[in-house]
């Protein structure tokens, strides 16, 4: 008995440990800023997308909440930490934290607004509050800096100690320090009771009810979280780039955010960073053709993607990468636990 | 001694049509109470009504002699009202294990922990393993739920409300769909549940309802037509033109 | 304030004829479809570059807006969409997203980014003295013909037996099809006409709304007000609906010009949140 309560612990959380190839990941991204140390500004353009997208998959790949307004929160956090370091709280750890909350405010208090409805009055809700929002940054130019964007941010080094430099070093470091940091919460937060009971609610919000779990609870709680998370990533494009404009409550940011993420695995924790990257690979190599009409070339990437089938181009991809780190053992995809 | 759930004047209206007319039902602590009725008799408004899912129009409702009306359907999920459901409501892409692991654990007040992975509290787990090897599906913890053949899932539909530790557990049509031969195993399961458990059977199967239950409440047009013991209904003529003659045109 | 009544009205009605084909498909046939102002811009790309290029009379080019968009829209519907009718949400959001996308790109690198304009007969530009407010003609005339053809689309779902073919398979696809109703074809055929009149209001709104590659990103959130406001009572809560926006944003617009639009978001997310299901529904809902 006690012997196979241990296994089927085992069996449990055998999906959810660190794995190599993970750890080969994070320290392949450290040698990228040695091998390139000239592309280190698109890297962290690379990190904070990435982010972005990670925090978009906390509500859509683990609460299936589908958002055509996450860019509220995005703008949100770069407001936030845009204007701290234009009046003189230029500290960035300060800016992240101020933009976090000030992002999960606005999540939580939207977020009572999606628990009724289906997914087209969601869609609404989500993009009705992000274009309020930009309305909003564009009547108050004299705070905002509306589409000139908001002049004289001065942003302190990092902890005091590392200045941002002219070829986006800090940037990275900082970016991907904080990508990292955010995504074991992250892993912490999905594979814990409460992220299984996301998966339930989203599997079958009824019988979750039935088995005692309050959905409202439940979405209000991650909504603000996936906030919080954009909001830092806004954050960190206004303090490495040293510039914010309407363009970051824009709606083009949450369209392309939504195919950042479908394009490398929705409900996936890499999934919003493998996209961000394929995506920013994709975005120069095609804007090296047709600078002007890349937005083409996302809308025929999305048409694709969704004839083809996104979720069995990831499956296959993800079973390949099992294989290769588990070499010989056969995965069923189903028991890689998502949908 | 109080009754384990009851209705008081219960009514619910949709729009002109009156789904639930008036019951007031009486049902004991640990009685084995089938509620019966042909299609369209309200039975399943009257589940959605005592579980939370619907809000009555007027009336009452008490579990364990407190009033429970007004709050929601987890709540009265917390307070011991549990129920399954007619049509599989499991969770498609989660193993039967996950699936239990996470009634236990909101069951025990764990359901929102954040900070530690999900499989490693050994006592929801072994309460999981326990519950699923009593319901047959000891062989099965790690499949995902919709790779389970049907009768398997229904094994785990009933399960899942049982691991809510129900006081009274609401059964929709248990046996619906399942093969003859499976049909033994949740009727054995159904007889082997806690005696101290009430039960509350939804049920179209007569053969089923006369086996198992100790009492009968007939259910037409959304009101009651009548209660009693088993004997006093296979008895009565109303019940024959009613429900078991339009039984036998089927 | 006559003046403003009458645009608000002309407005609404050409907001109207622009989306209620997506009421079908969105509101009643549940397919989220964000691609819906591609179709309008057919139109009205169709238009200009007859009546300007072409020289052909605005009136002869209405009809022929309409049944470019239309069997644009069938052959859309034949080779895409009926494909994503059964898919998730998120799929038919992405899909639909992408098209947009694609138009809007296309349209620039083929014809360019400047705004197109129609060569209207002077006929219709004189504006007249009326109540006291100065109404231009061309309003009048829009008004005229949008209320007509919502008469006719109204008629043509209540008392024709397209009409009630296309109910019953939005009710009930599988029964629908049990009775012998052709739904695919009825879908198609529905999807057609609703492209086409989309097509129609491109064609009539170029000239009010104004007419560049952007059209269908910028008068997206509109179509899609409309349709969730309006409800899926059916096409009067759609027209009610439109009216209601065509009013509110022109006097919105030039009353309090400063939050003008932030009053129209404001009062959609206080709808939906009021009344998840639109403001008009079918009664009787559970």
């Amino acid at each position: 008995m006690t012997h196979s309560v241990e296994n089927a612990m085992a069996m449990m959380t055998r999906t959810t440990r660190w794995s190599h190839w993970e750890t080969l990941f994070w320290l392949a991204s450290l040698a990228l800023l040695p091998l390139f140390p000239n592309k280190a500004l698109l890297f962290s353009q690379i990190a904070i997308m990435g982010l972005f997208a990670l925090s978009l998959d906390l509500i859509l790949g683990y609460a299936g909440i589908v958002s055509l307004g996450h860019a509220a929160f995005f703008g949100v956090g770069a407001y936030v930490a845009g204007l701290m370091a234009k009046h003189g709280w230029g500290d960035p750890t300060l800016g992240l934290l101020a933009a976090a909350s000030g992002a999960a405010l606005i999540g939580f208090v939207t977020s009572f607004l999606l628990l009724r409805g289906s997914d087209l009055t969601r869609l609404m809700v989500t993009l009705g509050i992000a274009l309020m929002l930009f309305e909003a940054a564009n009547r108050f130019a004299s705070i905002t800096g509306g589409a000139d964007g908001l002049q004289g941010m001065m942003v302190k080094p990092v902890l005091g100690l590392f200045s941002f430099d002219l070829f986006g070093k800090t940037a990275y470091l900082y970016s991907l320090t904080i990508l990292f940091l955010l995504l074991i919460l992250a892993r912490r937060i999905v594979y814990s009771p409460f992220g299984l009971s996301l998966r339930a609610v989203k599997a079958n919000s009824l019988r979750a009810g039935a088995i005692g779990i309050s959905s409202a609870t439940r979405l209000v709680a991650i909504y603000t979280i996936s906030a919080a998370y954009a909001g830092v990533a806004g954050a960190l494009s206004a303090q490495t780039t040293q510039l914010v404009s309407l363009d970051v409550l824009d709606f083009h940011r949450s369209a392309d955010v939504m195919l950042v993420l479908v394009i490398g695995g929705v409900g996936w924790l890499y999934g919003g960073i493998i996209g961000a990257i394929i995506f920013s690979l994709m975005q120069d190599w095609l804007a090296g053709i047709t600078p002007q009409y890349w937005e083409f070339w996302i809308g025929l990437v999305l048409v694709v993607l969704v004839l083809v089938g996104h979720g069995r181009l990831q499956s296959y991809a993800r079973m390949l990468i099992h294989a290769i780190t588990h070499k010989g053992r056969v995965a069923h995809p189903d028991q890689r636990g998502t949908s | 001694m109080t009754a384990a759930l009851t209705t008081h004047d219960l009514v619910k209206n949709f729009g002109g049509l009156v789904a639930t007319d008036h019951v007031s039902l009486s049902i004991a602590k640990g009685a084995r109470h089938a509620l019966i009725g042909p299609n369209g008799a309200g039975k399943t408004t009257l589940i959605n009504l005592l579980t939370g899912v619907l809000q009555p129009t007027s009336g009452r409702i008490q579990l364990m002699g407190e009033d429970v009306t007004a709050i929601s359907q987890h709540s009265r999920v917390k307070r011991g009202l549990v129920r399954t459901f007619q049509i599989n409501q499991i969770f498609a892409d989660l193993t039967p294990l996950q699936s239990l692991g996470l009634a236990i654990s909101e069951r025990h007040g764990h359901g929102s922990d954040w900070w530690r992975v999900a499989g490693t509290d050994q006592g929801v787990v072994a309460e999981a393993v326990e519950t699923l090897t009593q319901f047959g599906l000891g062989d099965v913890l790690h499949i995902p739920t919709h790779h389970l053949p049907y009768g398997k899932q229904r094994l785990l539909e009933i399960a899942l409300a049982f691991a809510c530790k129900p006081q009274v557990l609401l059964l929709d049509e248990p046996a619906a769909g399942v093969p003859e031969e499976e049909r033994h195993d949740i009727i054995r399961i159904l007889k082997s549940l806690p005696a101290d458990v009430t039960i509350v059977l939804i049920e179209h199967d007569m053969e089923l309802v006369f086996s198992y239950a100790d009492r009968i409440t007939v259910l037409v047009n959304g009101g009651i037509l009548t209660e009693g013991s088993v004997d006093e209904i296979a008895k009565d003529q109303r019940v024959r033109t009613v429900y078991l003659g339009e039984d036998a045109h089927d | 304030m006559v003046t403003i009544l009458f645009d608000g009205i002309a407005y609404g009605m050409l907001l109207f004829v622009l989306a209620c084909g997506l009421t079908v498909t969105m509101g009643l046939m549940n397919f989220i479809n964000l691609s819906h102002g591609a179709f309008a811009l057919a139109g009205g790309y169709v238009t200009a570059a007859l009546t300007q290029k072409a020289g052909l009379p605005f009136l002869l080019c209405l009809p022929l807006a309409f049944l470019f968009s239309a069997v644009l829209g069938m052959l859309a519907e034949k080779l895409l969409y009926r494909r994503l009718y059964q898919r998730s949400h998120l799929d038919q959001v992405l899909f639909t997203i992408g098209i947009v996308f694609m138009t809007v790109a296309a349209v620039d690198y083929l014809i360019g980014s400047q705004q197109q304009s129609i060569h209207l007969p002077a006929w219709l530009r004189v504006r007249l003295d009326l109540l006291g407010g100065s109404i231009g003609v061309y309003r009048l005339f829009i008004i005229v013909l949008c209320g007509i053809l919502a008469l006719a689309i109204q008629w043509l779902l209540s008392h024709t037996r397209f009409g009630s073919q296309l109910r019953a398979s939005v009710d009930d696809p599988r029964v629908a099809r049990g009775l012998g109703i052709p739904v695919n074809q009825v879908f198609a055929v529905t999807f057609a006409l609703g492209c086409g009149l989309a097509g129609l209001g491109g064609a009539l709104g170029a000239d009010l709304l104004g007419m560049d590659p952007t059209f269908p990103i910028k008068f997206m959130i509109y179509f899609l007000i409309v349709v969730t406001v309006g409800g899926t009572s059916g096409i009067m809560g759609t027209f009610f609906a439109a009216l209601l926006l065509g009013i509110a944003d022109v006097a919105g617009k030039y009353y309090v010009p400063q939050i003008g639009a932030f009053v129209i978001y404001a009062l959609m997310v206080a709808v939906l949140i009021l009344r998840p299901q639109g403001l008009f529904t079918r009664g009787g809902s559970r």
